[in-house]
């Protein structure tokens, strides 16, 4: 039992990182119609470049490398960098792009996850680097003593995060002049250009959102796996999520998280064995397509009506 | 000038809806079958038929299957490259286990094999629709490869999964050169895409289309939803596997299943959408593209910017550029280079009297 408790709580908690990939599809998907396939590479991007100016800052600016100057500093360039990114891709793929069918940017986004990749490391290098945020991994004390069930505090930390950033997006989404206009872009891009919203400014906002949620969720995957190119995998992990939660609602991707992480872990341990294990890279796949023909549109998402 | 259908009469339905209906398309079709199936086999070097001819030709047939299904039939799919692995593993079982075998009907038994279970797959597109779909295709991308590398009996046993394929002997003869093996290609490859055409050209690409441009007013006016959509998923995943017997056979000789990843089949829709989505022709330009684009930023790289950058900058100039052309080509030309060659055929009639 306490094993069942242990690997269910493990997979909860890693259903969180894969929630805050999910996150930032379903913003963009929400405010632009645009599945942006390219998240991945920009979780990739953001830990690059964080890990990057972390690493160089310290000489340009003749500061100690572990002081927390240089983190913020890191930090702040590299969601500079992801707005400018946003932008960029604002400007030059989806403007050219606006009334295309939805499969069409869609490819486009694929185009740019290999810019993305290609970018990344040809700016930083290709080396597997390490990220340290300061939490180390390793089981909380209390629970282990009391319980004999082992969490990882950095898993805690991690659900904590994603948790605030959601509860900060869903204030920005509730009650802020520019969140109304999110929703509102979302419903009908027609509507909400001829009451006066300017469109591309609220894409650039979505995208410079997305960034941020990139960053975090890079700068978490990196802590865990360190910053690699294999961390744009982790993207591809986020698809099931997604559909599971459906691809417009941000609780939605918490939830589908939480369903995906919990299931794979104990698929891979409960029947795993009994086929050679290995099934964590199909098994959300597969679960979130049984899942599909129950429920076309995921747990939250909308409604599709089909009209001739 | 040249190129012109005036004083071509068509007298009859069938002359009218023939797949060359003007004469010098019928010529330069023939021109270009004797191109490719004599002369370039004659005179082209062995590097160029192993690492260029024989793979353009073999990712056009896959591209085609791809082109079939999110072309024609409007279901798009990450999963082409595992329905090769399908068709590459079953050619090889086919013919490692049951006695005296002839290629060409493994080639058929392979198709066969991926055509069902892409059928299995395409059992979901009834109920999901779209992105959705997309990535329960990513399902089997993925399912299909773990299958192939957790159960040993489909590579024989072999302790990494890796499998090299047998020799291919059709009526005693084996076709062991570089030139004997194009031309096997060549002809293989000639027949389905003519078949994939014809078949397009007919009601059943007319149903696809129907379906692709809208399920619901398809299914209105009496088309059987379930029946077009498993039929294009067979179709496609025909051609798919048929593509990659090939690519084990003829191409690279030895196949694991973790080398029909998920960029193989990224690389397939990006043929399609380069080459021209709903277009045969456009497979071929798309495939040929996309083979020879690395090999040309290879070689044009270093002249530019010299050795003194390494092969990792090489690479990842290549990742831009490459992704770069994907972009350029949605914005530019959403309808790829088949549209160009199009276009440029409308041009050559008027040519060179503007009237």
């Amino acid at each position: 039992m306490q094993f069942f408790i242990e690997v269910l709580v493990g997979g909860l908690l890693s259903g969180v990182m894969y929630a805050l990939v999910a996150l930032g599809f379903v913003l963009i998907y929400k405010a632009s119609g645009v599945f942006n396939f390219a998240q991945g590479a920009m979780v990739f991007f953001a830990a690059l470049t964080f890990v990057g100016f972390q690493e160089v800052l310290p000489g340009w600016l003749g500061l100690e490398a572990d002081s927390g100057v240089v983190f913020w500093l890191a930090f702040l360039l590299a969601f500079a960098a992801m707005v400018v990114l946003g932008i960029a891709t604002e400007r030059i793929v989806l403007r050219p792009l606006v009334n295309q069918p939805h499969i069409t940017l869609f490819m486009a986004t694929i185009g740019l996850t290999y810019v993305v990749e290609g970018l990344a490391q040809m700016t930083w290098g290709a080396n597997v680097r390490g990220l340290d945020l300061g939490i180390v991994d390793e089981p909380i004390a209390w629970l282990m003593d009391n319980y004999e069930i082992g969490v990882s505090k950095f898993d805690l930390f991690a659900a904590g995060v994603a948790a605030s950033l959601v509860a900060l997006l869903a204030l920005l989404f509730q009650y802020t002049k520019v969140g109304r206009a999110l929703r509102a872009v979302a419903d009908d891009h027609q509507a909400a250009l001829s009451i006066g919203i300017p469109l591309q400014t609220i894409w650039r906002v979505v995208w410079a959102v997305a960034g941020f949620v990139a960053l975090v969720a890079g700068m978490i995957w990196g802590a865990r796996n360190g910053v690699q190119f294999a961390l744009t995998f982790t993207a591809l992990k986020a698809l099931p999520v997604l559909i599971l939660g459906g691809f417009t609602s941000v609780p939605g991707a918490i939830v589908g998280g939480l369903i995906i992480g919990a299931s794979e872990k104990l698929a891979e341990v409960y029947v795993g064995p009994f086929v050679g294990g290995g099934i964590e890279g199909w098994f959300p796949y597969m679960l979130a397509l049984a899942f599909l023909l129950v429920r076309p549109e995921g747990l939250f998402g909308e409604k599709h009506i089909d009209r001739v | 000038m040249l190129y012109r259908e005036a004083g071509q009469f068509k007298a009859s339905y069938a002359e009218d809806s023939q797949i060359f209906p003007i004469r010098q398309d019928k010529i330069g079709f023939w021109v270009l079958m004797l191109v490719f199936g004599v002369a370039v086999p004659l005179l082209a070097n062995q590097y160029w038929l192993k690492a260029i001819l024989i793979p353009v030709l073999i990712f056009s047939l896959a591209a085609i299957g791809l082109n079939i299904l999110t072309g024609y039939a409007g279901q798009l799919s990450l999963g082409s490259a595992a329905f090769m692995a399908v068709g590459a593993f079953a050619a090889y079982n086919f013919i490692l286990r049951i006695e005296g075998m002839p290629f060409l009907v493994a080639l058929v038994l392979a198709g066969g094999t991926a055509a069902l279970v892409g059928i299995l797959f395409g059992l979901p597109s009834l109920r999901i629709k779209g992105f959705y779909l997309a990535v329960a295709t990513l399902a089997a991308q993925f399912f299909i490869v773990w299958a192939l590398v957790k159960f040993p009996w489909f590579s024989n046993n072999s302790s990494s999964g890796v499998v090299t394929a047998q020799d291919v002997t059709i009526l005693g003869y084996t076709f062991a050169t570089p030139e004997a093996k194009y031309i096997l290609t060549f002809l293989i490859v000639a027949f389905m895409a003519l078949l994939a055409k014809n078949m397009v050209r007919s009601s059943t690409g007319r149903a696809w289309m129907a379906v692709r441009d809208m399920d619901v007013a398809a299914q209105v006016i009496g088309f059987r939803l379930m029946r077009t959509k498993l039929l294009a998923f067979a179709v496609s995943s025909f051609y798919c596997g048929v593509a990659g017997a090939l690519y084990a056979y003829t191409y690279i000789g030895t196949v694991e299943p973790e080398g029909f990843n998920l960029d193989l089949s990224f690389k397939i829709l990006f043929m399609i959408i380069i080459g021209g989505v709903g277009s045969i022709m456009g497979s071929f330009l798309g495939a040929a593209f996309i083979v020879l684009l690395p090999i040309f930023l290879d070689n044009v790289i270093p002249m530019i910017f010299g050795d003194a950058l390494g092969a990792g900058f090489v690479s990842n100039f290549q990742l831009i550029v490459f992704g770069g052309l994907i972009i350029f080509f949605l914005i530019v030309e959403p309808h790829g280079l088949a549209r160009l060659w199009q276009i440029a055929k409308e041009k050559l009639r008027l040519w060179p009297f503007p009237h």
